[in-house]
């Protein structure tokens, strides 16, 4: 038996309110390809994140083993000293510096007061052909395409000396091409001795070049597949990934869904900065009245994009296609038009696009619909006060007073500040993203109940998420989306995590 | 609990406070000549320009810490123009006065299109704004002084010279009656509306603030207010341009608290994004923010070119830091979304007791720039670090 390079032993890390990774066990061996794989949200990243340092010693429980000595890792330094190098998912380069510039990057050759850059110079040519890349070390980062920047974030890595590789997730943005030629690299680096985790959703390139994989579920270790031994089917993974039963964690309710509210009709909408790129591509959905309807996907398959777009325009260039709304045609090109048209979008992002965290919870369950509670755009403070206490009452946000601001709140109560908002703004059809990201168990079936009343009371809800019981328990029908596009319509009852996952791996591994 | 309570409190009126122990500290050290009705007054009437441009200058730094480095030469360029336009061309003041506050609101909208809807940065824009109108100041006064001779009415109206004061209705000899009453009304007015809105909460059932410390508070401030115009009374009584810095500061006041627009600048502020996202023209949020500084700024010039009775190439210096000093003094958050009217005026006032009480201590003019930086840097301190909960050293 190989030598272990890596041992993870018994990792847990809790956040405020949730336990991220639960007695977490990981064991790599020196120079094998070990696959990291679970939904969304099941703690890889967090569980690299324990590795790399960045979330430093004593923040975590357990042992962290590499090469025969236990580490205690403050900072990415600590951890990059040891040669455990880690790719982000968002590529950290500057775009305006060179490719050599960027190699050595806090990793600088030289002294201090002067850098040398024919050593640079000289490495960096060198590391950009083991990696393959036949650009010159003074190209710009800006001039060159994603895959190649994939490719020199792993020269950059080489250069720190990585003896470990981590990549998370590092084709999620590749074509096929590109993503072969990584995986390619990623084999022959192996032959020569170097130990690779990789993070990968991709379950068809895991298969091809993983040797180990391991399995990680709600924060939990499940399992570890070994090639030699087990079967390496995707069926196989994925059984691994979800197998999980689904409880009372979701309240009934009678559905009773009416006639069609929402029809959208080749909707197309193309990246605001990369003009070429569709994100999201001819997307045919219909909601109906008193209905939850699902969009199913993985992070990045175009759902928020869809949705933002749809709301007013918030989001995409050279967006095309139509929309009607109780049967006729409309074009929102505003936010405000959105509202008007009694349409709201929750967004996933509570913190960064949805609440404004230093102002009380009266203002921001206003902000949306200011009018209402104003007269001649003079704000009736007494009217605001007492609709964000009815709404707190109504959605039961546990707050000491509406005059207590958002920022102080934790995250279920945030999310029911964000809800009251959009309640407020008074619409027939609301778009949540991921409603119940980052809240615990307990929050999160407050929130189903708010979303049944909603539908109970006539309105329907597009629920976007990407926790699969979620979508399973709560919604009457569920799109898939996958890579900007609808790759499956099921209805509530036949829906089940093993159809999904395989709908959006066929569609994935289809390819272009 | 009662102790979170107590630093609730200092920490909310902390400004209020240093203001008392600064005033008090100068009254000491200069004998109580700070608080004469003579020092009191014109305590007012140098600052007066202060307290304009720091509310418009508030606008800007709630949308997210954004300064207007320009105002100083707008004062200046509009103070120029009103003043060539009345002593070369003999136009009519009234019209001058409307010509200077289009120039200067054309010069907002000018400086808030880059801005808002072309998004270039503030302080690069204002940065060109402020050497190109300090350039055509000076070509408008052709490089000299234009004394404003013979336009009583309007020095009067701008509160200026020795005759800029409200005239006494009542012919009172060693006191102003009319500045007495003033002061009572306004005490009464204050009072009542504090009652009535108390009720008007009480009987809705709204929560209501404990009855001693409103009653502490009311009492507080309706001394202030009868001390302030019972010195005023003493000297010449209320000067004219305390009038237009009243209304400047209810009407902003109003506006920034109880007004939909008003709650947008805070909202831009506090989160863009998020601002957007609830359906709000956040463009025009910034560009109404500069479009009325430059409106404001129009006034301060009048303001100025009134009591000095000139316009110089030079007027309106460092007037920008001035303002910017008294937001931040008076808390407003260098990131945006967080400041009040009565909080700025409070920082200005602060800076104007210390400059005042320095001059009268008689310590030199650098020392006392020395002191205001110092001031200006210890007011930020307190708020940055209040705001990460007592952290003096930010973690990365």
């Amino acid at each position: 038996m190989a030598k272990i390079l890596l041992e993870m032993k018994n990792i847990t890390k809790t956040f405020p309110g949730v336990k991220a990774l639960d007695n977490v066990n990981l064991k790599v061996e020196e120079g094998e390809i070990h696959a990291l794989v679970g939904e969304n949200g099941a703690g890889k990243s967090t569980l690299m994140n324990v590795l790399s340092g960045i979330y430093p010693y004593g923040s975590y429980e357990g042992d962290i083993i590499y090469d025969g000595e236990i580490c205690k890792f403050n900072k990415i330094k600590d951890s990059e000293a040891k040669g455990i190098v880690i790719i982000h998912q968002e590529l950290a380069l500057v775009p305006y510096m060179t490719i050599g510039e960027n190699m050595f990057l806090g990793n600088e050759r030289g002294s201090k007061f002067k850098i040398n850059w024919n050593e640079t110079e000289e490495l960096a040519t060198k590391y950009l052909k083991t990696v393959g890349l036949k650009e010159s070390q003074q190209t710009l980062i800006k001039d060159i395409g994603v895959g190649k920047q994939q490719l020199v974030e792993i020269a950059k890595a080489l250069a720190k000396h990585a003896k470990l590789l981590i990549l998370d997730e590092p084709t999620a943005s590749l074509n096929e091409d590109d993503s072969k030629a990584l995986l390619e690299l990623l084999l022959k680096f192996k032959k020569e001795g170097m130990t690779s985790i990789i993070i990968s959703h991709k379950l068809n390139e895991i298969s091809y070049v993983a040797d180990k994989i391991t399995v990680i579920r709600d924060g939990s270790t499940i399992e570890t597949l070994d090639k030699k031994v087990d079967d390496f089917s995707e069926a196989r993974i994925i059984k691994g990934m979800v197998g999980r039963e689904l409880s009372d964690r979701f309240p009934k309710r009678e559905s009773k869904v009416g006639e069609t509210m929402m029809e959208v009709k080749n909707w197309t909408v193309y990246h605001p900065l990369y003009s070429e790129r569709k994100v999201v591509d001819n997307v045919n959905i219909n909601v109906k009245k008193g209905e939850v309807l699902g969009i199913a996907g993985l992070m990045g398959a175009g759902r928020t994009e869809l949705a933002m777009s749809l709301f007013g325009k918030s989001y995409g260039e050279n967006i095309s296609g139509q929309l009607f709304l109780d049967g006729e045609e409309v074009h929102l090109n505003s936010v405000q038009d959105a509202i008007n048209h009694k349409l709201a979008y929750v967004t996933e992002d509570r913190k960064g696009n949805g609440l404004i965290l230093s102002n009380p919870i009266r203002v921001n369950t206003t902000l949306a619909n200011l009018g209402a509670v104003s007269n001649h755009t003079i704000i009736d403070k007494d009217k605001e006060y007492a609709v964000a206490v009815e709404y707190k009452e109504k959605l039961n946000t546990k707050c000491p007073s509406v005059e207590q601001n958002v920022g102080n709140l934790s995250g279920g109560n945030q999310q029911k500040v964000l809800l009251a908002k959009w309640m407020f703004a008074d619409p027939n059809i609301l778009i949540l993203d991921e409603p119940t990201r980052g809240i615990d168990v307990g929050a999160k079936y407050e929130i189903y109940c708010i979303i049944n009343q909603l539908v109970s009371e006539g309105k329907s809800v597009v629920m976007i998420s990407s926790e699969m019981p979620e979508i399973l328990g709560m919604c009457d029908r569920v799109y898939i989306m996958n890579e900007g596009r609808i790759v499956g319509e099921l209805s509530g009852k036949e829906a089940s995590q093993e159809i999904i996952m395989s709908h959006i791996i066929k569609s994935g591994s289809k390819g272009e | 609990m009662n102790k979170t309570k107590t630093l609730d409190i200092v920490k909310k009126y902390t400004m209020i406070l240093v203001l008392i122990i600064v005033t008090l500290f100068f009254t000491w050290q200069t004998d109580g000549t700070l608080l004469l009705p003579m020092n009191i007054s014109s305590l007012i009437s140098q600052n007066a320009y202060v307290f304009i441009l720091a509310t418009g200058m508030l606008l800007c730094i709630l949308t997210g810490g954004n300064i207007d480095l320009s105002v100083g030469s707008v004062v200046c360029f509009t103070g120029a123009i009103g003043a060539v336009l009345m002593m070369n061309f003999g136009v009519n003041m009234y019209v001058a006065i409307l010509v200077m506050v289009l120039v200067g609101t054309l010069i907002g909208a000018f400086q808030g299109f880059w801005i808002a809807y072309v998004r270039i940065p503030p302080f690069i824009v204002t940065l060109a704004g402020m050497l190109a109108f300090r350039g055509l100041s000076n070509v408008v006064l052709d490089g000299m002084t234009i004394s404003i001779k013979d336009q009583e009415a309007f020095v009067n109206l701008f509160g200026g010279g020795a005759n800029c004061y409200i005239k006494d209705v009542f012919g009172g000899s060693n006191i102003n009656i009319t500045c007495i009453v003033i002061g009572v009304v306004a005490t009464a007015i204050y009072v009542i509306l504090q009652f009535k809105n108390r009720m008007d909460k009480a009987k809705k059932g709204y929560e209501v603030e404990g009855f001693a410390g409103m009653l502490i508070k009311t009492i507080l401030i309706s001394a202030v207010i009868l001390a302030f115009t019972y010195q005023l009374a003493r000297h010449k009584g209320i000067p004219t341009v305390l009038i237009w810095v009243m209304v400047v500061v209810l009407i902003y006041g109003y506006i920034t608290s109880n007004t939909t627009v008003g709650r947008y600048f805070y909202a831009v502020g506090g989160n863009e994004k998020a601002t957007k996202l609830s359906g709000i023209n956040t463009n025009k949020v910034y560009f109404l923010a500069y479009l009325n500084m430059g409106f404001l700024a129009a006034l301060a010039g009048m303001v100025t070119i009134a009591r000095m009775t000139s316009a110089q190439p030079t007027y309106g210096q460092n007037y920008e830091m001035d303002a910017i000093g008294s937001c931040f003094i008076g808390g407003a958050s260098a990131y945006g979304g967080t400041g009040t009217v009565p909080g700025v005026i409070v920082g200005a006032v602060l800076m104007g007791v210390i400059n005042l009480g320095m001059s009268l201590m008689g310590v030199d003019q650098n020392m006392q720039k020395v002191v205001k930086g110092l001031v200006l840097l210890a007011a930020v301190i307190f708020d940055v670090v209040s705001k990460r909960g007592g952290k003096i050293i930010s973690k990365n």
